[in-house]
């Protein structure tokens, strides 16, 4: 199985007070977690990459715990969530997808009962490449108020032959969401979905 | 709120663990803190930038600690620093200048108990999500060209127009790797000028 070479890692915290409306009591958090590692199977077309996955567990699950005590410790506290990947120039976006279920799993692993799938997206890119990591409630897709994006990057990542990898998780709902839908306190909680 | 007229707060971790297949054994951490306030001087030309100033002193200290916090190390751990601001489309550089030059300094300093020499900064106007090469320099001496370096910082949704962007930078090391300047083998002893 593939070793993980971790270059660097970066963890973006957000505190969001207001944008213009009225600030309510608790400000809302947002935190990234990017970890550049090198891409095992760049600069050529490898048939069987899926092992990497499993190499790939204990990296999110260390991610997925250092966003939880960046926003102050309390799994209980996250609400929501995502996931991506850039792939540097010399992969293929396939690789970007083997960050799918590991990353996913870390996440779940770390705040328990989580029900919705992880939004996520990917891309190749280059040095600096930003990316608009989707956010959505942890345990109900389709609660409007916490459709979110998170844009991210790193200046000098990543490189063509590495790949960085990102969890994003969220402490609220938009910071004045008010464009109605299901509300996180209908959840019926029986599909991950409302 | 912590500071009137910020809308949002953001901390960065910055952590390097290899660089060309070496290891960087510790980790060289560094961080960065962003306030985005609104600026009392857009729109207008004022002659008397003391509001401006005075901002600086609150966001030297608020932001300091912040750094701190996200280094997630004690103040004498701190080798290097560095700040500078991105005043938006509707302000001049002279608002940016305002805020880090006159009194952020000191409570910054306080916080890290010392720092002689100048603290390194850059200033510009821009849009949203526009980056800043935040520069850094060793605490103590200025030139001691192991610690000269950069960290480029950006917020994706700020400064609108008539906000600032205001970031204070910390480091626990020198480069990842620190070699590249004949003047390494010669520095001074630390702490023998500013």
């Amino acid at each position: 199985m593939t070793k993980i070479l971790l270059r660097k890692r970066v963890v973006t915290v957000e505190h969001i007070f207001h944008e213009g409306g009225p600030p309510p009591a608790q400000p809302l958090l947002r935190a990234a977690c990017i970890s550049v590692i090198a891409n095992p199977f760049a600069g050529r077309y490898v048939e069987e990459i899926a092992a990497f996955m499993k190499t790939l567990e204990p990296l999110g699950l260390e991610m997925a715990e250092a966003l939880v005590q960046a926003l102050g410790g309390d799994a209980r506290a996250v609400e929501g969530y995502g996931k991506g990947a850039i792939v540097g120039a010399a992969g293929e976006l396939e690789h970007g997808a083997l960050w799918h279920v590991p990353g996913g799993y870390a996440m779940r692993a770390v705040l328990g009962d989580a029900r919705a799938i992880v939004p996520s997206a990917k891309k190749v890119g280059g040095l600096g490449a930003r990316l608009d990591v989707p956010v959505t409630h942890i345990n109900a897709s389709y609660v409007r108020s916490h459709f979110d994006a998170m844009e991210v990057g790193v200046a000098d990542a990543p490189r063509a032959d590495e790949l960085a990898l990102v969890l994003v998780m969220t402490t609220g709902p938009r910071i004045h969401a008010r464009v109605g839908g299901l509300a996180a306190a209908d959840i019926r909680g029986e599909d991950g979905l409302r | 709120m912590i500071e009137p007229g910020l809308r949002k707060l953001v901390t960065l971790l910055d952590e390097v663990r290899a660089e060309m297949g070496q290891p960087v054994d510790p980790p060289r951490r560094r961080a960065v803190a962003i306030a985005v306030i609104a600026n009392p001087c857009a729109g207008s030309y004022e002659a008397d930038l003391a509001s401006l100033s005075e901002i600086g002193a609150r966001l030297g200290a608020l932001l300091t600690a912040q750094a701190l916090a996200a280094l997630g190390l004690p103040p004498e751990r701190v080798e290097s620093f560095g700040k500078g601001a991105i005043v938006g489309e509707a302000g001049e550089v002279e608002h940016a200048a305002a805020i880090p030059h006159p009194k952020l300094g000191a409570p910054m300093r306080a916080a890290l108990g010392g720092g002689a020499a100048l603290v390194p900064s850059a200033k510009k106007r821009g849009g949203l999500g526009c980056a800043l090469d935040l520069p850094l320099g060793h605490r103590d001496a200025a030139d001691l060209p192991s610690h000269l370096d950069a960290m480029e910082v950006r917020v994706a949704d700020a400064p609108r127009a008539g906000e600032i962007l205001v970031a204070v930078g910390l480091a626990a090391g020198p480069r990842p790797l620190a070699r590249g300047d004949r003047r390494l083998a010669e520095a001074e002893p630390l702490g023998s000028k500013g």
